[in-house]
């Protein structure tokens, strides 16, 4: 049995976790002033690339190479904007850091603009999180008070870092990283195509480095411990630790802080189980694709172990779904969050989007005719990978996966107008407006 | 709507004070938008036409602009909104835990139906997209406060806090 192992989230049950002083003396600010004064920018890029740490974000994309795309040699400012929107359903690791272990994302930032050369941060925080906002603008401020941010920082002359809290307004989209760039210029969170990429041309068409909080927060802690320590967790493609987002049907819901690896019945035990017996899970937050229970059980949560059991890892956002749940109603829930979401940009999403919700609204309501799945399948395959970015994905892997997965639920739907789980409510049908 | 019909407004010297300080933090006016529109919410209660134009004037872009970005985002308190705003989350991992439950016995209490306003103007009930808290659902927000667990036993009480 995988153990917990507590360090974004060892005090975050503790009164008071969120303040400056309480982060001191669990030894904060100590591995940050070590790496920024002991060792080369160079250095530094290169023992997060030892360390195999991979964004927590949701694409997994190994860290210290991202940095190592920024341009060297250029007087052009370059920013870090770290990415704290979390809109992905099913996930609520970054609000748990943000709101109860704010200085650790501070203290990694500081270590990031020391390897990359940046004196600028905006941290985005959705605009739902009015907790975490205060709390990460009190920890700023309490930050500068003492001298981990402004000027000199650790005494090194030259080493200057602004940190600003920037909050969102209400849209998932600006958690896609160009979105959320958008939206920090001011303008509606529209994502733009890349390339060029924000290491190159991001933020004001700056060099920006782009990394999800809880990326960023782990960065003490491999610097304080040893590259060592952290690949003593997870496996040699997929090292460290993941702060796991359990919800739906298990007993304890909550953010489970583990090993990579970990599989998806241990985190069903470990959140207390369930008293009815199981029928699918989403691994790795809404956007990532069903699967089925029991086959998924000894899925490993790495970045490897979702992918080739047909879904992804993603943001690390496990949803359980016991037997009474009716595929076509988790369907038609989703599809409208995602028709709510998506930014209009381009046709394939918008309309897609708009379309899909409406078949499966039909077929839910017992109205749903000969060639709908057809239809909704056509819909997914014409936006995926043909848009900006990949929110059309997000909505067509969804569509893909429930209906292979459960297309009896979705054809008995439509030849007897009737849902056909165990006990299933059929609450799209009665709620459809 | 002519120039006319709005009436002009002016920030508090305390709030025109925040909205310089943002100015120094970005290397663009245009990224104070965000956080001014905040600011403008706070201060007079809502964003409004009247409020929409004094960003634009403040920013240095036309109020269609500020109006675009407005739309956007969902998250704003607009005047056609009530004079507090109730999310409730609907999403998938609160739709497991009794969401539907929580937002039928909003709408009995309140005699509104998700999307609209009482007709006192005091609440408006919206479907909330994911409040990142699927630990703790049912959940909602009223304005800035957020509740967890919530039954309908409670929401009496909850309600009331709101005159
Ligand atoms: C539709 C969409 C929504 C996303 N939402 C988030 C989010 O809420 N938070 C986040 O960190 N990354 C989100 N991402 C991923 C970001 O684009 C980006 O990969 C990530 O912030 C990079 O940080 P990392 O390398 O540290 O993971 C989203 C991507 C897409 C396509």
């Amino acid at each position: 049995m995988t153990e917990p192992v507590k360090v974004l989230t060892e005090f975050v049950h503790e009164d008071e976790s969120w303040t400056i002083d309480r982060y001191l003396r669990a030894g904060g600010y100590e591995a940050a002033r070590k790496a920024c004064t002991e060792m080369q920018p160079e250095e530094i890029i290169d023992f997060v690339k030892r360390s195999g740490l991979r964004g927590r974000g949701g694409a997994g994309f190994p860290t210290g190479l991202k940095w190592s795309f920024v341009p060297k040699d250029t007087d052009r400012p370059k920013f870090l904007a770290l990415n704290g929107d979390e809109s992905e359903p099913g996930t609520f690791k970054d609000r748990l850091v943000m709101e109860r272990w704010p200085h650790s994302i501070i203290e990694g930032a500081l270590i990031a603009c020391r390897a990359v050369g940046i004196s600028t941060v905006y941290l985005y925080i959705r605009g739902e999180m009015p907790l975490g906002y205060r709390r990460l603008v009190g920890a700023v401020k309490e930050a500068y008070d003492r001298g981990f941010l402004g000027k000199n920082i650790f005494g090194i002359d030259g080493f200057d870092v602004d940190m600003t809290i920037h909050r969102g307004a209400g849209a998932y989209i600006c958690g896609e990283e160009t979105g959320m760039l958008s939206s920090i210029e001011g303008g509606r969170g529209y994502p733009k195509l890349k390339p060029p990429f924000p290491a190159v041309s991001g933020l004001f068409g700056m060099p920006t480095v782009v990394n999800n909080v809880v990326t960023i927060a782990y960065l003490p802690y491999i610097f304080g411990r040893g590259i060592e320590w952290w690949r003593s967790f997870g496996t040699e493609k997929s090292p460290g630790l993941m702060p796991y987002s359990v919800s739906g049907h298990v007993e304890r819901r909550g953010v489970y802080e583990l090993p990579l690896g970990v599989t998806l019945r241990e985190l069903f035990e470990l959140a207390g189980g369930w008293s009815r017996p199981m029928k699918a899970v989403i691994p790795g937050g809404s956007s990532s694709k069903v699967l089925r229970l029991p086959d998924a059980w000894d899925v490993p949560m790495t970045f490897e172990g979702p992918m080739e059991a047909g879904s992804m890892l993603g943001s690390a956002a496990v949803v359980f779904m016991d037997e009474t749940v009716c595929m076509v109603d988790a369907l038609y829930n989703l599809l409208r969050f995602y028709e709510h979401e998506s930014c209009g940009q381009c046709t394939p999403c918008r309309e897609g989007t708009g379309w899909s919700v409406k078949i499966v609204r039909r077929i839910a309501q017992g109205k749903g005719r000969p060639g709908d799945i057809e239809t909704l399948l056509g819909i997914a395959d014409q936006a995926i990978g043909k848009t900006i970015c990949v929110f059309a994905e997000a909505f067509g892997w969804p569509i893909q996966s429930y209906v292979a997965l459960f297309r009896d639920e979705f054809e008995a739907y439509i030849r007897k107008g009737a849902h056909v789980a165990h006990g299933a409510q059929p609450q799209a049908a009665a709620h459809a407006g | 709507m002519s120039a006319e019909t709005v009436d002009k407004r002016e920030l508090s010297p305390e709030a025109r004070k925040e909205f310089e300080w943002l100015c120094g933090r970005y290397p663009r006016r245009r990224a104070v938008l965000l956080p001014l529109l905040r600011i403008i919410e706070r201060e007079f209660g809502c964003i409004d036409e009247a409020g929409m134009a004094l960003a634009a004037e403040l920013i240095g872009i036309s109020a269609a602009e500020v109006k675009s970005v407005v739309s956007f985002y969902t998250h704003y308190k607009r005047d056609t909104d009530g004079k507090y705003v109730i999310w409730v989350c609907n999403t998938l991992p609160c739709a497991l835990r009794g969401a539907r439950e929580l937002t039928d016995a909003l709408e009995r209490k309140l005699g509104v139906r998700c999307g609209q306003r009482t007709a006192d103007g005091r609440f408006s009930l919206k479907k909330a997209e994911c409040l990142a808290s699927c630990d703790t659902a049912p959940c909602m927000q009223i304005d800035d406060d957020h509740y967890d667990h919530v039954t309908e036993q409670q929401l009496d009480e909850i309600l009331a806090r709101y005159e």
